[in-house]
């Protein structure tokens, strides 16, 4: 029986010929990614080497990644510490791909790993972070791991006991109306799939409105798979991949792709339409309690939010630029601004978007995952409400219980900072 | 026996176990304070050592869903808590597993505070109500980490084996 896109790259990295949904494996890491909670993994790391005659050694340095982003720059004297702990020890450790808090290389990890071309079609990625489902994208089988199965990774170069997960196949046809895109998209599967719907399976997109879709509408959609439960997203990859990675990763050796066999076996397949979507919200306190907008339009916003690992790279920022120019953030709403990376935000530089955002009153920050989790900076007032381009809305998750997060798409966030309640950018924008 | 001492709904994210704005506290000795932070009276239940270890926390469906913050269960490992759900998210099922929390996926799971539940691995039985559910197995990739006693054991075995 053919194989899945996961099933292929789990066969490839556990060294077998094939393998199927439930089949337990051990595969091979090609990158393994922390950032700031790396200081709860050196210290798991170190645990596992006591009582051995064992020096704590990471087994091949050169497929660790570690960025700091949840905290930066340090909010407290206690992050401080455990980012020192994490430089030195990475350094010690002779771990390059590090990202430390800097204007040139800087950034949230899901924007640094594929900017910098860590990531390859058909390689294994784990991360200390949830939205390691990112890198599917890429056409990568990339999932969160807690911090004590990444210390493991460090010491053994593999996962142990990872049960092949089945696979879901979303098919997504159409072209999407102006200022409808892949937020929208993944907003509006998250909504009918449910926040448990995919728990334990894979999405794995196609059709040709995947095909179509820029490297950064895809990581849109792996990014957000994890809402829905999913272990992993995956866009098989195909020549954009392959521009992507050449173009705006700097990559230039052989580029293998990664595609699904044709007789895959698929759990289910799921078609979406996109001719007709209109701009999706979801809805406080799940991600799952998705509607269209005609549903929340009106309702007033204290604090707009673009930015983070779902929404902060250039196109991004493009269309809030756009829809911004010459207009100012309405009076009783603040406005935030975090590029995903350093090199968004020069870009964003060049290109007079953030000389736009400035001059409508929006306060443009360092990249970072900044109010998206809300243990740093931007968090919200008691009864106020956010309308953020970020992934979760659960309670609390802003920093404050007695808040709400609405979610949404970079067209409806700057058209609704402009107006001051959620706008349908179809109308509120340009 | 194990005594119910806390109820919560579908879709618990980790957010609402284990609040973001005490991510920067990491060590498993420390994060207990930090258990529902947000829910002043049984944080300050749980602080006050006034949940004796054992006790049962009974959850919904998609329970620990969202970020992988390993501080959500090491912080409800630090007081000993049994979490009877009726379903748990990918991630968190993983580091309960890894680092030795007890967690019963019981789909049809109904209690409530102070109730008493006899948890099995096969089923729990509520011994207020005298009603019987039955549990679904943990994955079987997972069992070897169990008997070895978490991962951080099963990992260093593996480390002397392959050497």
């Amino acid at each position: 029986m053919g194989m899945t896109v996961a099933e292929r790259i789990l066969a490839r990295a556990s060294g077998l010929p094939a393998v199927a949904a439930g089949d337990v494996v051990e595969p091979a890491v090609d990158l393994a990614m922390s950032h700031e909670n790396a200081a709860l993994v050196i210290n798991q790391f170190l645990e596992i080497y006591q009582g051995t005659p064992l020096p704590p050694k990471i087994w091949n340095p050169d497929r660790v990644a570690v960025i700091f982003d949840h905290r930066v720059p340090a909010e407290s004297p206690k992050t401080a510490s455990n980012q020192k702990k994490v430089r030195e020890f990475v350094a010690a450790q002779l771990v390059r791909k590090f990202h430390d808090i800097r204007g040139d290389v800087g950034g949230i990890c899901h924007q640094i790993l594929p900017e910098n071309g860590y990531v390859r079609p058909g390689a294994v990625v784990v991360g200390t972070d949830s939205h390691t489902t990112s890198h599917g994208a890429l056409g990568a089988f990339a999932f969160g791991i807690g911090a004590t199965e990444m210390a493991s990774v460090w010491a053994l170069g593999t996962v142990l006991n990872v049960e092949v997960p089945a696979t879901i196949k979303v098919n997504v046809t159409g072209r999407f109306k102006k200022h409808v895109g892949a937020k929208d998209l993944i907003l509006h599967l998250i909504g009918r799939l449910t926040a448990q719907g995919a728990n334990f399976k894979v999405l794995e997109f196609h059709g040709e409105t995947i095909q179509r879709m820029p490297t950064s509408g895809r990581l849109v959609l792996c990014n957000m798979s994890v809402e829905a439960g999913a272990t992993a997203g995956i866009v098989p990859s195909d020549e954009e991949t392959a521009r992507y990675l050449r173009e705006e990763a700097g990559v230039t050796g052989v580029i293998t792709p990664m595609l699904p066999d044709l007789d895959a076996h698929y759990d289910r397949v799921i078609e979406i339409n996109v001719s007709k979507l209109a701009p999706q919200v979801a809805c406080p306190h799940t991600v799952d309690n998705v509607k269209g907008i005609a549903e929340v339009r009106g309702r007033p916003i204290h604090q707009v939010v673009i930015g983070s690992c779902t929404n902060g790279r250039l196109d991004d920022l493009a269309v809030a630029a756009k829809i911004m120019k010459g207009r100012k953030v309405a009076a009783n709403t603040r406005m935030l601004i975090f590029p995903a990376s350093a090199r968004i935000f020069q870009a964003a530089l060049r290109k007079g978007y953030v000389k736009t955002f400035m001059e409508a009153g929006a306060v443009v920050m360092n990249s970072g995952c900044g109010p998206c989790l809300g243990v740093h900076e931007g968090a919200l007032g008691d009864g106020e409400v956010a309308l953020s381009t970020t992934n979760r809305n659960f309670k609390g998750r802003m920093g404050n219980p007695r808040a709400e997060v609405y979610l949404c798409s970079p067209a409806v966030a700057a058209a609704s900072a402009v107006a001051g309640v959620i706008t349908d950018p179809r109308n509120g924008g340009r | 026996m194990a005594t119910v001492v806390y109820t919560v709904g579908d879709d618990v994210s980790t957010d609402v176990i284990y609040p973001g704005r005490y991510m920067a506290t990491v060590l498993p000795a420390e994060t207990p304070q930090f258990a529902f932070a947000d829910d002043a009276e049984f944080n300050g239940r749980l602080k006050a050592k006034q949940i004796p270890a054992g006790a049962a926390l009974v959850a919904g469906a998609n329970f620990g869903c969202g970020s992988s913050r390993e501080q959500a269960v090491s912080t409800l490992k630090g007081h000993e808590l049994v979490i009877v759900a009726k379903s748990v998210a990918r991630i968190f099922l993983q580091n309960a597993i890894n680092l030795g929390l007890r967690v019963v996926m019981c789909p049809t799971i109904e209690a409530g505070v102070r109730d008493e539940l006899e948890v099995g691995d096969e089923e729990v039985v509520n011994r207020t109500s005298g009603t019987r559910y039955p549990v679904v197995p943990l994955p079987r990739s997972r069992q070897a980490i169990i008997d070895a006693g978490g991962l951080i054991s099963f990992t260093r075995s593996r480390l002397l084996t392959r050497t």
